[in-house]
């Protein structure tokens, strides 16, 4: 098989995951798009590792820690997400702009924080 | 030197069966994975995952990289899509069409992933013009030589992984716990 057939199709990936994780708004939806890039750079490390006819399998191995280190990634992150989302009650990445630096007032950001923090409260109550 | 032997006996004109499965599945990919960035329903976009995820599985069989492919289909397909339609869930993400699932800069990002795309992919063509990967004789990923070359060369950080997982188990429980400060506070 020709070595560009799955390098060209690993670039591409890499680079629908970038516009992935550049464009979306949902937390969530930018986790999809950073496992898209993982996957592209698993296929890169399988391909050559087939290719250079390793004795380590250096490439392989490497490929099953990035998967596992991939799972426990997207367990952490979606705890986090999760957390915002009870805190905030928006897992909107534009939104989350408490660090901004910028002209918004600070304390119309606090107060809006706050409110949403109580609108999150009230509806984790409700629904448990 | 066998690759330079491989790259006299094959033109770029005639490819063999492998390549075109290779290339149908990877368009089927590639498609998938484009349809899970842009579709504006988010449910919608993790089945589509399920695609692409289970595509390059098919890809990696292709590679005769077997132990993967099965690795990949029970972490990915298997959990990694699982966990994140239940974080789609627990957020309330709509169930329908949601206009603002793109934010604002996507023309940017457009822009951005064409130019990385571009130059990745100039640059890897032009490098690996004269490569041919060398697909006969005994699977290189098979489960017996997975496992041997795991547990010979790379038994360290094999464990040292299963730390790192026990702790991300634990920092997902911890962060994912209500603390009972919150409640005194309510």
């Amino acid at each position: 098989m020709h070595l560009a057939y799955p390098a060209v199709l690993a670039a591409l990936l890499f680079c629908t995951g970038l516009y992935g994780v550049l464009a979306r708004r949902n937390a969530i939806l930018v986790l999809m798009s950073v496992e898209l890039m993982l996957n592209a750079v698993n296929l890169n490390l399988v391909a050559f590792d087939v290719w250079l006819r390793d004795t380590l399998h250096a490439g392989q191995a490497l490929t099953l820690f990035t998967i596992a280190i991939a799972a426990a990634e997207i367990g952490i992150g979606l705890s986090i997400v999760l957390m915002v989302y009870r805190n905030r009650g928006t897992s909107d990445v534009d939104k989350l702009r408490d660090t901004a630096e910028g002209p918004a007032a600070d304390d119309e950001a606090s107060a809006m924080a706050d409110k949403a923090a109580q609108e999150a409260a009230q509806k984790a109550e409700a629904a448990a | 030197m066998s690759h330079l032997a491989a790259a006299a006996e094959q033109g770029f004109l005639s490819p063999t069966g492998v390549e075109i499965a290779f290339l149908l599945v990877g368009i089927a990919t590639l498609g998938a994975a484009v349809v899970t960035v842009t579709t504006k329903q988010l449910v919608h976009a993790a089945l589509w995952l399920v695609v692409a995820l289970g595509g390059l599985a098919v890809e990696y069989l292709l590679l005769t990289a077997e132990f993967i492919a099965w690795v990949q289909v029970l972490i990915y397909v298997g959990s990694v899509v699982v966990l994140l339609l239940f974080g789609l869930m627990l957020t309330k993400a709509p169930i329908g069409r949601s206009p603002d699932a793109d934010s604002g800069n996507r023309w940017a990002a457009l822009t951005v992933a064409v130019a990385a795309a571009a130059a990745l992919v100039w640059v890897v063509v032009d490098a690996f013009r004269t490569q041919w990967i060398d697909l006969d004789g005994p699977a290189q990923g098979s489960t017996r030589v997975t496992g041997e070359f795991l547990f010979q060369h790379w038994v360290l950080p094999f464990e040292a992984l299963s730390v790192l997982l026990l702790a991300a188990l634990v920092g997902a429980i911890v962060l994912s716990r209500k603390s009972d400060n919150d409640k005194e506070q309510r």
